[in-house]
């Protein structure tokens, strides 16, 4: 509960609390005709730590494709740091993306290169110089634990290392927001703590995490605000712990 | 600036390392282009040469004049004043009918043929030699000696270096020909080698535009490898055309020697090797260009 105080005080040191992601009404059907999100809204605030849940195929992904745009909502709207992103012109993505950091269910590390270059590629996109860029993935590495694999071959790592590497990745060009989905989907019970550990961390120094997830154990740990999904449709959730309740759904 | 320029030459490095990931792939997909541009240009350097040659003999060209049999001395005066006073002509030599069967018999055995005509079968002649050495203002002096009254005959000496020029027209069209269309080629090698590419990398085009890279970013290592590939074929095309003149001058000085002259290839000049290096690449980078248009905006995350 401690963290919680802290970001508690950063945020009423700050005075008004910044929304850092806001849905409004979002509609998404697919063109196969499936409802995947039916009027849902909500707001996160800056520096949050959300948790989003529901049961397979109520929609927990297709939300989080909406705040990357990867997906486009059929009606409402899908606000990232004040910006319309369901309205936002093909050519401008990346940039909003950049300010993303996103941790993929199927991981999407590339198996034709290293630990230390899988890293690398989001700075490389970003354009960043070789010495700032090593660093930074050594940091990042480091965080997660990774910096003695650096040379080795993703494949060759387990589950839980795959997933800390796609952290590493996610987080190496220092998004404002982080998004992870299943982060702990096919992991034991120590493998998940330490990564909700690594996520709480980002937590402590500012960063707004959305992280979908129907692992019981994580969601009774904390007393994070839970968004809960059932069949596209946002639940009232009572029992969420909400000391952050400023960037509560309307 | 030198950050963006080391960002440059990495992509270009890394380029380079796919192309020759498998070194024999790599040299034999650069082979190809080279052979395919090395055709149209080494046809288009013989050309130059045929040129060089043509010109070097029909140096100096002339018009003969041929009067008809009956010709008057007094009207052969009247035609040679026309002609000096021929503002087009620099020079006039007039060869008398006698002088010139006697040349005949001179120069050839045929003295008995000669003797036992019973009138000489040679006409009066004039050799005119122009001011001007264009085909076309010779054609039109050619046109109006012609019309000169008691000309029966008038012919340009030119003549085979017209028809020599028409060839070479015919070769020059023919070489446009064929480098339009191994052009096509070279570019349609290009797009399907990027075509490839793209695929084996769909994973790593995928994850780069989910963590922000802009199209540019993603098209330019593959608009790298086209004009890349493209460069080393035009070189390799260089080498092969220079090593193909430099082969042919052999047996050529042998030829050359039998018509007691010294005819020697010259290999492409600076310019033309220049302007087929840019070209070479310029395709290279046009067939990659065509071809992450065509086949990158079908990549798109899900």
């Amino acid at each position: 509960m401690k963290n919680h105080l802290h970001i508690d005080e950063a945020q009423h040191g700050y005075g008004v609390t910044r929304k850092m992601i806001s849905f409004n009404q979002v509609h998404k059907r697919y063109p196969s005709g499936y409802e995947a999100l039916k009027n849902v809204s909500f707001d996160i605030a800056e520096g949050e730590m959300v948790f989003l849940t529901g049961h397979s195929g109520a929609g927990k992904s297709t939300l989080l494709k909406l705040i990357a745009a990867i997906e486009r909502p059929n009606s409402g709207s899908v606000l990232v740091n004040n910006q319309n992103v369901g309205a936002l012109k093909s050519g401008a993505l990346p940039y909003l993306r950049r300010n993303l950091g996103i941790v993929f269910q199927d991981h999407k590390l590339l198996f034709d290169r290293n630990v230390f270059d899988n890293v690398l590629l989001p700075l490389q996109i970003c354009g960043f110089d070789h010495r700032e860029s090593s660093k930074r993935v050594r940091a990042a590495l480091d965080k997660v634990n990774l910096l003695k694999r650096e040379k080795a071959n993703p494949i060759a790592l387990s589950g839980g290392e795959q997933q800390r590497l796609c952290i590493a990745r996610a987080i190496v060009n220092r998004p404002s927001i982080l998004l992870a989905d299943e982060p702990t989907g096919n992991l034991d019970a120590e493998y998940a703590q330490e990564i909700m550990a690594i996520f709480k961390s980002f937590h402590q120094v500012g960063v707004t995490l959305l992280i979908s997830t129907h692992d019981e154990s994580i969601l009774q740990d904390s007393g994070v605000r839970i968004l809960t999904l059932r069949h596209g449709e946002l639940q009232h959730n009572p029992s969420s712990n909400t000391s952050a309740s400023s960037g509560q759904q309307a | 600036m030198r950050h963006v320029f080391t960002q440059h030459f990495g992509i270009l490095r890394r380029v380079w390392q796919r192309m020759f990931a498998s070194k024999l792939a790599g040299f034999f997909n650069i082979l190809v282009i080279g052979i395919a541009i090395s055709l149209p240009s080494g046809m288009y350097a013989l050309l130059q040469n045929a040129q060089s040659l043509a010109a070097q003999f029909s140096g100096t060209p002339q018009i003969s004049l041929f009067l008809s049999l009956d010709t008057k001395a007094e009207e052969v005066d009247r035609v040679r004043k026309r002609l000096a006073q021929h503002p087009d002509i620099a020079r006039v030599e007039f060869v008398a009918r006698t002088k010139a069967l006697e040349k005949l018999k001179q120069n050839t055995s045929l003295d008995d043929v000669v003797d036992s005509l019973n009138q000489n079968p040679l006409p009066d002649a004039f050799i005119v030699y122009p001011k001007q050495g264009e085909a076309e203002s010779l054609d039109a002096l050619r046109n109006d000696l012609a019309k000169l009254e008691k000309v029966e005959h008038a012919q340009l000496d030119s003549d085979w270096a017209h028809k020599l020029n028409a060839l070479l027209k015919f070769g020059r069209f023919a070489v446009a020909i064929l480098a339009s269309l191994l052009s096509l080629a070279l570019i349609t090698i290009t797009f399907n080698t990027i075509r490839l590419q793209i695929l084996t990398r769909h994973d790593e085009i995928e994850v780069a535009k989910l963590i922000g890279a802009t199209n540019s970013f993603i098209r330019r290592p593959f608009l790298y490898f086209g004009a890349l590939q493209g460069l080393l074929g035009g070189i390799a095309a260089w080498f092969i055309v220079t090593a193909e003149l430099l082969l042919l001058n052999r047996p050529l000085g042998s030829l050359s020697e039998l018509y007691a002259s010294q005819f020697v290839l010259h290999t492409l000049p600076i310019g033309d090797s220049l302007s087929l290096l840019l070209l070479s690449t310029y395709l290279g980078w046009l067939g990659a260009w065509l071809s992450v248009a065509q086949h990158l905006s079908k990549i798109e995350p899900r």
